[in-house]
């Protein structure tokens, strides 16, 4: 009993911690150790090559690796609720496509095809999400199937070759930026889209939606059990992570413009993101920042490869690597936790449970 | 994902490294012979086979077949100027008595793919004289199979098309030279007319082989270019699709040797034609200096180099990239030096032109080696106006002016 108080006091100390000790111990989780690996690949980058630390030349790399942390916060959205999305690259595809076909060089077509995309990126994700959940096939296999018949759909329509790009106007989203900002001199769209989009998944991650999603990818029973629609909370990550491949999509038109290969590859290079952000693969654990954080990291490090003269047919095996050794870290820290430091706080939880007040009907649990 | 990076200073470490190997077995096989004289003779073949390409140092580079290339890029072409998908340079013919026919012939095509658009407006091109063909009742059909960029896929088609397609001829424009050989082997086997176009296989036994002058003419034309237009120490970036293609690597073999020898420091990269990826290069590439030319093994992709240079505000590089529209176009617009090397994609109408002169019994040259001449900015203007309308996609050396279909059919680039 005395161990359990005394227990008890020390979640509670550790709780009550100053704001830099929780942050110094949030840090060495995997969700905050990304943030040091992405400054520690930032420094190294810089210090390679010092021309990489200019104001302009690092925000132009932020505006390049946006629509990668773009797909990497859809991605988390899926994966934290236990489940995958394979077909993020395809719907990056296809969305090039779509706009490359449909807007062509005709201006006025820019709205009308950027509503027709959303919409179609929700549907993939609400095909996926359905399939996945109420007729229970694995979201592997599920979002495998997209991937491949959006890949066979855009070779059918295309024959498999570039055509146009759409409209100048259309591509300043992913191609332009707010120009003559003080330092920076140019500030690209995709960094402030990359802002956006971050803010609201935070924001998002801290709603009934965000802490539902989580409960459901850590004890989908428990959660449905608590009264949350599992399949519909699913689904709805589904649909997010397939509107970030379409918002990743757009910028992509205007970064790179229309092309077969844009996008391809992009699902793994999610996965890979969210999973060096600490993301525990199987879900329920996590942060959306560490992802994106992720994919900055895992971008960082492909540069720096690149400043270092490392030939670049490494760098598949790189990301394979890197995928193994942070899930592998991942798993090892959070057993740790969960054997360790947290089980003093659910002893207590013992205790009160063991004493529930005579005649009190709320002892059932 | 296909992409590799090589500091030029590695590889010229790495390849010096493998010419002092090979260049130390070579010399002790040539200058000390072993005693026994038949030993040294086989000692000395063995050698010509183990290294393929001594003296530059790399596996693609073949010094006679770049010295014969570089002679044919001047060399003078049998047959009309006006239609150089019929022109040849004059050189060994196959008699093709024995394929004389009076019914139209079925014709069966393996093609490698249609995955780019290079392929895909030949593809058009090559349909369009089919139609021709039809029409005056030379070929009754052509039955095509499509390999997908696949070389299993396309052994099966070829065996399918000996085994079960009753076809009278074979047209085959191989994925890949050595898996694709014995599959060309067999269909020849069968005594019926072969026609081998675009890459190459490792058999002469076709009845011709059907191709431009090939990627070292292509190489010389671009690098020298480059040479020209820039100074000694420069820098150039060179982007090239993927590896292990005998028409792309040789394109390569050609430029990297011109480079080493004039001064210019070439850094290349595999980009799968992937745009994003070729920004992400060229961007890097501007954070760590300045790059003065850019070297393109294809022209899939000119635009996004050219656009990366614009994205960073840096000075237009002097650019290699080809006679696609959207390239011709952007060069047009920014007014950059450049030139587009040509890989003559009308090379799509002869095969069939070939087997109307086989199944005519007119002899035909055992290797048919078409034209392939660069477009400089003089002639620039001249084929954009010939070539208004037609998607970015679409090779303005496209050479289908006279079939039926021209236009609209390249311009809706209406792909059978």
């Amino acid at each position: 009993m005395s161990a359990a108080v005394t227990d008890r006091s020390a979640v509670l100390q550790q709780n009550r911690a100053p704001w830099h000790e929780r942050a110094l111990r949030a840090l060495r989780t995997p969700g905050g150790a990304v943030f040091v690996l992405l400054v520690v690949l930032l420094l190294a980058a810089i210090a390679v090559n010092p021309s990489f630390g200019e104001p302009g030349s690092l925000i132009r790399f932020v505006g390049r690796t946006a629509p990668i942390a773009i797909a990497a916060i859809g991605q988390y959205f899926v994966i934290v609720s236990g489940e995958f999305d394979l077909s993020m690259g395809s719907v990056v595809t296809a969305q090039v496509f779509v706009a490359g076909n449909l807007i062509g060089q005709d201006d006025s077509r820019t709205v009308p095809v950027l509503v027709l995309m959303l919409v179609l990126g929700a549907l993939v994700g609400l095909v996926n999400g359905l399939v996945t959940t109420l007729l229970k096939v694995p979201s592997f296999i599920v979002t495998l199937g997209t991937m491949l018949a959006l890949l066979g759909l855009v070779l059918y329509w295309t024959g498999g070759a570039a055509t146009g790009n759409p409209a100048d106007s259309f591509r300043q989203i992913g191609r332009g930026g707010v120009q003559d900002v003080p330092v920076l001199e140019v500030l690209p769209y995709p960094v402030v889209l990359v802002t956006v989009i971050a803010a609201a998944a935070f924001w998002l991650m801290r709603r009934p939606y965000g802490r539902t999603l989580i409960a459901v990818g850590d004890n989908p029973r428990a959660a449905a059990l608590t009264g949350a629609r599992v399949w519909w909370v699913r689904t709805r990550a589904f649909m997010l992570s397939s509107l970030a491949a379409t918002v990743a999509g757009i910028i992509l038109v205007g970064y790179a413009g229309v092309h077969p290969s844009v996008g391809r590859g992009y699902e793994f290079t999610a996965i890979t993101a969210v999973v060096l952000g600490g993301v525990v693969l199987g879900g329920g654990r996590g942060w959306v920042l560490s992802a994106a954080a992720g994919a900055f990291a895992l971008e960082t490090l492909f540069a720096l490869l690149n400043f270092l003269g490392v030939q670049s047919t490494w760098r598949d095996t790189v990301q394979g690597v890197i995928i193994i050794l942070a899930v592998a870290a991942g798993t090892q820290t959070w057993r740790r936790r969960r054997r360790g430091r947290t089980a003093p706080a659910q002893a207590p939880k013992h205790v009160i449970a063991a004493q529930p007040a005579p005649g009190s009907d709320q002892e059932g649990t | 994902m296909m992409r590799r990076s090589t500091q030029s200073k590695a590889t010229v470490a790495a390849a010096a490294a493998l010419l002092a190997l090979t260049a130390c077995t070579t010399d002790q096989s040539i200058e000390n012979p072993p005693a026994a004289t038949e030993g040294g003779e086989a000692a000395a073949t063995e050698e010509a086979g183990a290294t393929p390409a001594p003296e530059g140092g790399d596996e693609w580079f073949d010094q006679a077949e770049y010295d014969q290339q570089f002679e044919q890029r001047s060399a003078s072409f049998e047959g009309d100027p006006e239609q150089p998908w019929t022109q040849y340079i004059d050189g060994e013919m196959t008699a093709t008595a024995e394929f004389a026919a009076d019914e139209p012939q079925k014709v069966c095509f393996s093609n490698a793919s249609i995955s780019n658009p290079w392929r895909q407006t030949g593809w058009i091109t090559m349909n369009e004289q089919l139609k021709v063909l039809q029409d005056s009742g030379v070929i009754s059909e052509m039955e095509t199979r499509d390999a997908q960029d696949d070389d299993n896929t396309q052994i099966a088609d070829i065996d399918y098309f000996i085994a079960e397609g009753g076809c009278d001829a074979f047209i085959i424009s191989p994925n890949s030279t050595a898996a694709l050989t014995p599959a060309v082997e067999r269909a020849c086997e069968t005594g019926k007319p072969v026609v081998v176009f675009d890459r190459g296989v490792e058999t002469d036994c076709a009845t011709t082989f059907i191709h431009p002058i090939g990627g070292f003419a292509w190489g010389i034309d671009s690098a020298n270019f480059l040479v020209d237009n820039l100074q000694e120490g420069d820098k150039v970036v060179a982007l090239r699709i993927l590896p292990g293609v005998d028409v792309l690597e040789q394109r390569w073999a050609a430029a990297e040797k011109i480079f080493e020898e004039n001064g210019i420091e070439a850094t290349d990269y595999f980009t799968g034609a992937d745009p994003t990826e070729i920004k992400k290069i060229i961007s890097d590439e501007l954070a760590t200096g300045d790059v003065q030319g850019v070297w393109m093994d294809a022209g899939d992709g000119a635009v996004a180099a050219i656009e990366a240079f614009e994205d960073a505000g840096a000075d237009y590089p002097v650019m290699t990239g080809e006679d696609e529209m959207s390239y011709l176009r952007k060069w047009e617009d920014t007014g950059l030096t450049g030139i587009a090397p040509v890989y003559s994609n009308f090379q799509w109408r002869t095969p069939l032109l070939a087997l109307e002169r086989i199944f005519a019994g007119e002899e035909i040259p055992a290797e048919w080696v078409l034209p392939q001449e660069p477009i400089t900015e003089d002639q620039r203007a001249g084929y954009l106006a010939d070539n208004e309308g037609m998607p970015d996609g679409h090779y303005a050396k496209f050479g289908g002016e006279d079939l039926p279909g021209y236009p609209e059919v390249w311009r809706e680039r209406i792909i059978p």
